[in-house]
C-alpha cells in the first residue's frame, strides 16, 4: 500500500505529470498523423519514393529510444533538452505505423471499388476522399493505435531529457532503486498505454464498415467530442507560460542533483521576480552540459571533480582551490560562470558500519588498512574499474582484502554493508543512506580522492541579463554541509518524502 | 439513330509488346446490345476499358459520340458511361442509397433530385427504396448487390452501359432471373449496351448484336441467329460449349 500513500503525498505533481505524459503522446501522435498519412499517400502514388521512406522510417525505428534523445540533446534548432526533442523523438517512433499502415490500408482497397471509382469519373482526389481514405481507415487508425501505445511508452524514456511526464518517477525510483516509486511512474503509465490501446481499438471496429448504423452514429459523436477535447487540451499546453522572462534550471537524474535542482529553483524564486522553469532529471552529465551550452537550461549544479574529469578531460588534483579555480576559469572560457561552492564535497566516501568504526576506534582510512586482510569488500562497476577508483586507493593505503572485491550495484552495497554481507564500500559521501542505515565514512587522511565541491554553473548570458540571479544563488553559498545534504538525500530516499517540500522546509529555516 | 461507339482498326498491345487487341473494328448503334464472347484473357475486358479511357489504343481509333477517345476528358468521358462489373465493386462504407447516388453527387445534382432519382431506380430494378436505401451492401444478397450495381450505373442516366460479365458471380437460377430483370429494364430505358461475357447462353438471351473475340481478333460480328448458323469451326466451338435449349428457344424465334 505504500503505492497508493505515495499517489496521495504526491497527488498534485503525479497529474501534473501525467497530464504532461497525455500531451507529449497526443501531440507526437497527432503530428505522426499529419505528416504519416499524406507520406503514406505519396507512396502508394510513387512506389519508389515510398519504398525509401518506408526504409528511412524502418531504420528510426531500430535506433534505442535513449540513444536517440541523447543524441538530440546535441543537435542545434530542433534538439536541447525538454518537451521540444522528446516531441521530435516521440514523432519519429510514431511515423513508422501511421505511415506503414496508411500504404497498407490503401493497397489493401478492393480492386473492385477502386476500379469502380474511376470507371464512374471520379477524379483523383475524389477517389482518395471518398473511396481510398474511407475504406484504409480502419487499418489506419489500427496504425495510430500502435503508434500511441508505442508512444506511452516512449514518452517514459523522455524524461531522461527533462520533458517530464511519468518516466520522472521510474527514473527517480531506479536512481533511488525504490520500488515504489518505480511503480508510482510505471503503473499509470501502462495503465494509459491500456486506456489508449482501448479506446483507439474501439474507434478501429467502429470504422470498419459492417458496423451498425446506432453503433456509427455514437462513434461519430464521440470521436468528434474527443477530438474537440484534445485539441483544446494541447492549445492550452502550448499557449500556457509563453509569456514572462523565464530561467531555466536543470539537474541530473538521482536524489541529490534533484534536490540542488529544486533548491536552486526555489531559491531564485524566492529573491527575485523571474520564473522559473524546473527541468529536473537530465539522463546524466553529458546532457545536463550540452544542455547548458546550447542554452536549453540555464543553470544546474555541478561537482568540481567531475567537472574538471568528465567535462574538460584534465587531469585530477587532489587540492579543492585548486581544483575550483582550474574548473572555474574553463567554464569562464566557454561562457559559463561558476558561483561560490555550496559547501559540501560529494567525493568518494570509504564506509564501514559504526559499530566496527567504535569498537576499533577507526576514524581514517590508514586506521582501518591494517584490518582490511580480514574483510570483504563490494564497489560500484565504475569503481572497481576506475584508475582513480580502487586500484589507486588500494596502492595509496595498502589496502588487501581476504577476497576480491565484488562488483555490486552502488546503493545495493549500501545494504549489503549494513546487513553484514560484506565490511567495506566505496559509497558517495552525501549519501542518505549512511545516515539511514548507521554507517561511518572514514577520512580519506592521504588525499587520495580528489575533491567534488557542489557548485552552481550558469551561463554567463543568463547573470548578464539578470544580476539578480546571482545575488539570489551566492545567498547558498556555504550554506549547505556534507550533513546538511545528507539528511535532505536522507527525508526524500529513505523517508519518501517530496524533494520540494524538504527544500522548502531547508529554506525556511535558513531564511530565519 | 447514329452510331453510338466505333472501334476503327483498334489495336493495343501490353507495354511488354505481347498483342491484347488485333485491328479490331465494329460499330455499336444507338440502343442496341452488343454482347462480346470470347475465352478468359481474349481481351473481352481490354474493349470496355478502352470504351472509357481507362485505357487507350495503341493504333487506330475508337470513337464515342463521334469523338475519339483521346479527345475527350476522361473525367467527362466516364460520367456518361455507367459501368457494371462481376464484383459489383459497390463501396462498403456507404449506404445503397449514397453507393446509386455517386455520380448525380460527383456531378453536383441539388439533394432532392438525387433523393428522387435514387428512389426511382432502386424501384426499377425492383429494391424497395424506403427499406434498401439506408442499409450496407455487406446486408444484401449477391443477386441484390448486383441490381444496385445496375442502379448505380444508370444513375446519371448515361447513354452507354458497359457491363463487364455482370452475372457471372450469381447462382444459375439467379442469373436467369437477371436475365429477365436486365431485358424488362432494358426495354424501357433502351441504353447503348456494351456487355462481355464468356457464357454463350447468357450472350444468345441477351444480345442484339453478337460479337466473338478469338485470339484478339473479332472474328465474327451478326445478329445471334446468324451466328447460330455460322460455319467458322471458332464459332461452332463456342456454339458447342452450349446448354442446347436456350439457343433453341431463342433461335425458334
Amino acid at each position: 500500500m505504500y503505492l497508493i500513500d505515495f499517489w496521495i503525498s504526491h497527488r498534485a505533481e503525479m497529474l501534473g505529470a501525467l497530464a504532461q505524459h497525455v500531451v507529449l503522446t497526443l501531440v507526437a501522435t497527432a503530428t505522426a498523423i499529419a505528416i504519416g498519412v499524406p507520406l503514406g499517400i505519396v507512396a502508394t502514388r510513387r512506389p519508389r519514393l515510398g519504398a525509401a521512406l518506408l526504409a528511412f522510417a524502418n531504420i528510426v525505428q531500430t535506433v534505442p529510444s535513449l540513444a536517440m534523445f541523447g543524441f538530440l540533446v546535441a543537435v542545434p534548432l530542433i534538439g536541447g533538452v525538454g518537451a521540444r526533442s522528446a516531441l521530435i523523438v516521440l514523432f519519429l517512433y510514431a511515423l513508422l505505423p501511421v505511415m506503414r499502415n496508411t500504404v497498407a490500408g490503401i493497397q489493401g482497397i478492393d480492386r473492385a471499388a477502386r476500379e469502380a471509382g474511376v470507371a464512374m469519373g471520379m477524379t483523383a482526389r475524389q477517389l482518395l476522399l471518398q473511396v481510398e481514405l474511407p475504406l484504409a481507415m480502419p487499418t489506419i487508425v489500427a496504425g495510430v493505435r500502435v503508434a500511441a501505445v508505442v508512444g506511452v511508452g516512449a514518452a517514459t524514456i523522455a524524461a531522461a531529457i527533462g520533458a517530464g511526464g511519468l518516466g520522472d518517477y521510474i527514473f527517480r525510483g531506479l536512481s533511488m532503486t525504490d520500488p515504489t516509486v518505480i511503480l508510482a511512474g510505471a503503473v499509470p503509465a501502462a495503465l494509459l498505454a491500456l486506456a489508449v490501446d482501448a479506446t483507439l481499438g474501439w474507434l478501429e471496429r467502429g470504422l470498419t464498415p459492417g458496423a451498425t448504423r446506432e453503433r456509427r452514429v455514437t462513434f461519430r459523436a464521440v470521436a468528434a467530442t474527443t477530438i474537440a477535447i484534445a485539441l483544446i487540451v494541447s492549445a492550452s499546453f502550448a499557449l500556457s507560460g509563453r509569456w514572462g522572462t523565464r530561467v531555466i534550471i536543470g539537474s541530473k537524474n538521482f536524489t541529490e542533483q534533484v534536490i540542488l535542482g529544486e533548491l536552486l529553483a526555489q531559491t531564485v524564486e524566492r529573491a527575485t521576480n523571474l520564473r522559473v522553469d524546473r527541468r529536473l532529471n537530465l539522463g546524466g552529465t553529458f546532457i545536463c552540459e550540452e544542455a547548458l551550452r546550447a542554452g536549453a537550461i540555464d543553470a544546474y549544479v555541478e561537482y568540481t571533480g567531475t567537472a574538471l574529469t568528465a567535462i574538460f578531460h584534465q587531469p585530477v588534483a587532489p587540492d579543492r582551490a585548486e581544483v575550483y579555480a582550474r574548473v572555474a576559469s574553463a567554464y569562464a572560457a566557454t561562457g559559463r560562470t561558476v558561483l561560490s561552492p555550496l559547501g559540501f564535497n560529494n567525493t568518494f566516501a570509504i564506509l564501514i558500519r559504526s559499530a566496527e568504526a567504535r569498537g576499533l576506534h577507526l576514524k581514517t582510512i590508514s586506521d582501518a588498512a591494517p584490518y582490511t586482510s580480514k574483510w570483504k569488500a563490494a564497489f560500484g562497476y565504475e569503481f572497481l574499474e576506475r584508475e582513480d577508483g580502487y586500484k589507486g586507493l588500494a596502492r595509496t593505503y595498502h589496502l588487501r582484502f581476504a577476497e576480491p572485491p565484488r562488483v555490486m550495484d552502488l546503493t545495493l552495497s549500501y545494504r549489503a554493508l549494513a546487513s553484514g554481507a560484506v565490511d567495506l564500500i566505496a559509497g558517495d559521501a552525501t549519501n542518505g543512506l549512511i545516515k539511514g542505515l548507521d554507517l561511518f565514512m572514514l577520512e580519506d587522511d592521504r588525499r587520495y580522492f580528489p575533491p567534488y565541491d557542489a557548485i552552481p554553473v550558469v551561463r554567463a548570458q543568463t547573470l548578464a541579463a539578470h544580476p539578480e540571479l546571482r545575488r539570489a544563488i551566492e545567498q547558498l553559498a556555504g550554506r549547505i554541509s556534507e550533513e546538511t545534504m545528507r539528511q535532505m538525500n536522507y527525508d526524500v530516499d529513505v523517508r519518501h518524502r517530496d524533494a520540494a517540500v524538504v527544500v522548502r522546509e531547508f529554506l525556511d529555516r535558513l531564511g530565519s | 439513330m447514329a452510331a453510338s461507339i466505333e472501334f476503327e482498326r483498334v489495336h493495343y498491345r501490353l507495354s511488354s509488346g505481347v498483342a491484347v487487341l488485333e485491328d479490331v473494328s465494329f460499330t455499336v448503334e444507338g440502343g442496341e446490345v452488343l454482347v462480346l464472347v470470347g475465352r478468359s484473357g481474349v481481351g473481352k475486358t481490354t474493349v470496355l476499358r478502352l470504351i472509357n479511357r481507362l485505357l487507350l489504343p495503341s493504333a487506330g481509333t475508337v470513337r464515342v459520340e463521334g469523338r475519339p477517345t483521346t479527345e475527350w476528358d476522361p473525367i467527362a468521358l466516364r460520367r456518361r458511361i455507367g459501368y457494371v462489373l462481376q464484383e459489383v465493386g459497390l463501396f462498403p462504407h456507404m449506404t445503397i442509397g449514397r453507393n446509386v447516388a455517386v455520380v448525380p453527387h460527383l456531378e453536383g445534382w441539388p439533394p432532392d433530385r438525387i433523393r428522387a432519382r435514387c428512389a426511382e431506380l432502386l424501384e426499377l430494378v425492383g429494391l424497395d427504396p424506403a427499406s434498401y436505401e439506408g442499409r450496407y451492401p455487406h446486408e444484401l444478397s449477391g443477386g441484390q448487390r448486383q441490381r444496385v450495381g445496375f442502379a448505380r450505373a444508370l444513375a446519371a442516366d448515361p447513354p452507354v452501359v458497359l457491363m463487364d460479365e455482370p452475372f457471372g458471380a450469381l447462382d444459375p437460377l439467379t442469373r436467369s432471373e437477371m436475365h429477365r430483370e436486365f431485358r424488362r429494364i432494358q426495354e424501357r430505358v433502351r441504353k447503348t449496351v456494351v456487355m462481355v461475357t464468356h457464357d454463350m447462353g447468357e450472350a444468345f438471351a441477351l444480345a442484339t448484336r453478337l460479337g466473338v473475340l478469338a485470339e484478339g481478333r473479332l472474328v465474327a460480328l451478326d445478329t445471334p441467329e446468324a451466328i447460330a448458323r455460322a460455319g467458322d469451326p471458332r464459332i461452332r466451338m463456342f456454339l458447342e460449349a452450349l446448354p442446347p435449349v436456350p439457343v433453341v428457344s431463342r433461335v425458334s424465334h
